[in-house]
């Protein structure tokens, strides 16, 4: 746990990635093989055994450092993590211990079933043997989640430099199923799982946004150039007769969407294809809001089939007769693509069109037609180009048309949560309707630290009424902000939702009365259907 | 009849008519320490510890009309004694006692109760009333000894130098920087930025014993600092100066660095949880030691705080004051640095 507690330091001492990943490839090179499984697991999101709930680690903290509840909920809002206000307030042990991180989670691992008294037992013991970054770690283990900055990507890096294996051959095997209680570091790295788990998926290749004029990307006959669809990313995976549906974030969503089942029939084994998962009828893209009567959902039910209909557009092959095609320029891809999906008439699967233009002019006046379609812009995919694990700058990139934008100002702040725990950085967003003002959204990015620090000494000095967390202040600040689309909503007072708000800028020059009116969302509203 | 009240003006005792850090300018301000947030500009008089004129005369005004105390001695001022007693905050920090009439109340600026080695030790006061600050007053605070703390922040240190990096510390430039220099002292160079250095100055020639720092001057080379250790005031935190230094990396020494949400806001490299205000135990240790009836309650987790006294019996009551709420001190700090710089 020590070894475990320095590494977390390490990360935390430096917001530079290239310090980051040397922490990481000093640990892998010291410590312990049982230890680094968990490692792994650990900051890609897999969680050991968790025999206790977080609720009584609470419990048991109040009640052996006599901290009244109240100022322990004082406590925990202004730390903003459970597991570290419980580290924080306990007092400092009184020994110590060597054990490995392994071995807590193994120990841990062996109270299931027990009775509540003998995990106390357990629990408060730990505590008298662990500093206070042990606690913390060991807490977090028992409930939570290790969000320390460490993006898949920067192990995957380190692991890499430590072992001088393959980077992509690493994320492949890190993203497969495998099971840290069981597996050895050497088979976790060599990817000895993986081979006999049919649904592992690719990582994805990421495009950045096209931030210079798409001239200086060179001749537009090197590029392929297709709409950007606003629906789900998805990854389809037939292998020895089974099908396999993957999202963006790595998760399994196969059960969610029976229009595509029929592919287990029609894709040869060993197939792995990229696309979008959208709303689709009659071969044309519905608006997301309609795809999104469709997700996450546990039951699907007549209705919702029939209202809201899936289809996937294909946009990339990423293994073809069972062998990694990624290596392949995308123009080989795509021929095999066509072949492969172009003879599929009638489905909900359809090829992801090419745009074929003659130049960049012909090409940015097509993009302004993008959202007649359903399209939030253009993708541009250089054709000589491998299908890259992760972001990878100057081969894809999205040129995406501009978001809409309305200006509103901020009637209610919150404080937020973890890094944010002290200060306002949650507002709500109001138009005028006539007389009134009407909130229409909700957002909490786009802010730098600095404007944050302002406009939380602002709600500070003007806060008008107190809600628990919220604040009504007086409506004076105007920002500017922006969303990709706009749909009706009944839950909403103004009657229409607005689809990922986000703050474009603070409009320090624009006064409350200069804002826009609901009127004016409504018209743009309509002019969308 | 109560012996102090709370003004617009600032902390009142009508029996003296005299003023405790008042924040609009006033005849007669009774001052507790050097820190902006504490005195300002404008009062016709001022009453402070010895150590902290030659402070306050630099920082504000070589013209402002100071009389002095030192620690145990008093002046009676309409009938009220006024006297002075350690609060361990920084360099001259005073606790400001006032008796009238066998009532006493003790009015203590900021405090800690840590020896920091600089500072003379927080001294307890009896007393019937008693106005604490409770910038930290949560039991989530409860510091470190100092000497684990600067042990981490040299092992941080000699890292950076084996890794050809500069370690540069952000520290106000009253208090804090002469925290570190006292305690960092040995085998490596301390650089100190203009402002901490003329501060120094006036330190030492008011006869306090700082070890010896380096003025960074135009001349002075990457090189040499890279092997030193870097202190600079809070304004210089995002500046050009430092990131171009030869592969800087940047660490704060505050008490909010003991939580990790604080620590990653801040856009430094490493944060150090090390402060001149005392933590939960301290708070709680001074109140109990005056033996006070009534607590005033000032900045920082004032709602918290009080209501944990009145629960364990102890009679308390929330003050709003304009000393450094939460996390002001240091903007104000950061003016107070850039009149310094001009």
């Amino acid at each position: 746990m020590k070894r475990f507690a320095r590494l977390i330091q390490k990360l935390e001492q430096s917001n530079k990635t290239n310090d980051k990943i040397t922490a990481l490839v000093d640990y892998f090179n010291d410590a312990d093989d049982k230890d680094k499984i968990w490692v792994i697991a650990l900051f890609t999101g897999k969680k050991p055994k968790r025999p206790i709930k977080s609720a009584l680690l609470k419990y048991w903290a109040i009640d052996i450092t006599q901290t009244p509840e109240w100022l322990f909920s004082e406590s925990y809002a202004n730390v903003g993590d459970l597991s570290e206000t419980i580290a924080l307030l306990l007092p400092p042990a009184e020994n110590t211990s060597d054990l490995q991180l392994h071995k807590w989670i193994e120990e841990l691992h062996d109270l299931e079933g027990k009775d509540d008294e003998t995990k106390k037992e357990f629990i408060l013991n730990a505590w008298n043997h662990l500093e206070t970054q042990e606690r913390f770690i060991f807490n977090k283990l028992i409930s939570g989640n290790f969000r320390i900055g460490v993006s898949n990507k920067m192990l995957v890096n380190a692991l890499a430099k430590q072992s001088s294996l393959d980077s992509a051959q690493i994320m492949h095997s890190i993203m497969g199923k495998w099971n840290p209680y069981e597996i050895t570091f050497h088979e976790l790295i060599n990817g000895v799982h993986v081979n006999t788990d049919n649904s592992w998926p690719y990582p994805f290749c990421l495009a950045y946004a096209l931030e210079q004029e798409p001239e200086k990307l060179g001749d537009i006959s090197e590029w392929q150039a297709e709409w950007k669809w606003d629906g789900i990313r998805g990854q389809i995976v037939k292998r020895n007769g089974e099908l396999f549906i993957w999202s963006r974030g790595e998760e399994l969503v196969t059960e969610q969407f029976p229009e595509l089942y029929f592919l287990i029939d029609v894709l040869p084994d060993g197939v792995v294809i990229d696309g979008e998962i959208l709303a689709v009828q009659d071969k044309q893209v519905l608006s997301f809001s309609t795809l999104q009567q469709r997700l996450n959902r546990k039951t699907i039910n007549k209705k919702q089939l029939e209202d809201a209909p899936i289809g996937f557009f294909v946009y990339d092959i990423l293994e073809f007769e069972a062998k990694d095609f990624r290596e392949h320029p995308l123009s080989e891809r795509r021929a095999v693509l066509e072949q492969l999906i172009g003879n599929l008439e009638e489905s909900a699967v359809i090829l992801s069109p090419v745009i074929n233009c003659k130049s960049w002019e012909e090409l940015a006046e097509l993009r302004q037609t993008s959202r007649s379609i359903n399209s939030e812009g253009i993708m541009l995919k250089k054709l000589s180009s491998h299908y890259h694990s992760g972001r990878k700058r100057g081969d894809w990139w999205k040129w995406k048309i501009n978001p809409y934008t309305v200006d509103a100002v901020m009637i209610y702040a919150q404080k937020g949560s973890g890094r944010r725990a002290n200060f306002f950085t949650d507002y709500t967003f109001a138009v005028r309707d006539g007389e009134n003002l009407v909130t229409i959204a909700k957002a909490y990015s786009g802010l730098t630290d600095k404007e944050i620090k302002e406009v939380n000494s602002f709600v500070t000095k003007n806060a008008i009424e107190k809600f628990g967390p919220v604040r009504t202040v007086k409506p004076e600040l105007v920002f500017e902000i922006a969303f990709e689309g706009i749909a009706e909503s009944k839950r909403h007072k103004a009657g229409l939702a607005l689809r990922f708000p986000r703050i474009l800028r603070w409009r320090k020059d624009k006064k409350a009365d200069e804002i826009n009116t609901l009127e004016d969302l409504r018209q743009l509203l309509e002019s969308t259907f | 009849m109560a012996l102090i009240e709370f003004t617009k003006r600032g902390i009142y005792c009508k029996q003296g008519d005299f003023y405790v850090d008042p924040w609009w300018p006033v005849d007669y301000a009774v001052t507790t320490h050097g820190h902006s947030d504490h005195v300002r500009f404008g009062n016709k008089y001022y009453l402070c510890h010895t150590l902290t004129k030659p402070i306050i005369k630099r920082r504000i005004s070589e013209d402002l009309n100071v009389e002095t105390l030192n620690y145990g001695e008093s002046i009676v001022r309409n009938g009220v004694d006024i006297s002075f007693y350690p609060a361990g905050h920084i360099i001259g920090s005073a606790q400001v006692r006032l008796e009238y009439k066998g009532e006493v109340c003790v009015i203590s600026g900021d405090y800690k109760t840590e020896d920091d080695g600089i500072s003379d030790v927080f001294e307890p006061v009896k007393c019937h009333s008693f106005v604490s600050e409770s910038t930290f007053g949560l039991p989530v605070y409860k510091w470190q000894k100092q000497d684990a703390v600067f042990n981490g922040i040299k092992n941080w240190v000699s890292d950076n130098i084996d890794a050809q990096k500069t370690s540069v510390l952000i520290a106000y430039s009253l208090g804090k920087a002469q925290r570190l220099i006292k305690n960092l002292a040995g085998n490596v160079p301390i650089y100190v930025h203009n402002s901490i250095a003329n501060l120094n100055e006036v330190i030492i020639n008011a006869g306090v014993n700082l070890p010896d720092t380096i003025r960074i001057m135009p001349e002075t080379t990457k090189d040499e600092l890279q092997k030193g250790i870097v202190i600079v005031p809070p304004a210089m935190r995002d500046s050009r100066w430092i990131k171009n230094l030869s592969h800087p990396v940047t660490g704060i020494c505050s008490g909010w660095m003991q939580v990790r949400a604080h620590r990653r806001w801040q856009s430094a490299d490493a944060g150090f949880a090390l402060s001149d205000h005392a933590d939960w135990p301290g708070l709680m240790d001074a109140i109990t030691a005056t033996g006070a009836e009534k607590v005033y309650v000032t900045h920082g987790f004032t709602a918290a705080f009080s209501r944990f006294l009145n629960d364990s019996g102890i009679e308390s009551e929330e003050v709003m004051t304009k000393f450094g709420q939460e996390d002001d001190e240091e903007n104000k700090v950061d003016l107070a640095e850039q009149n310094d710089n001009k």
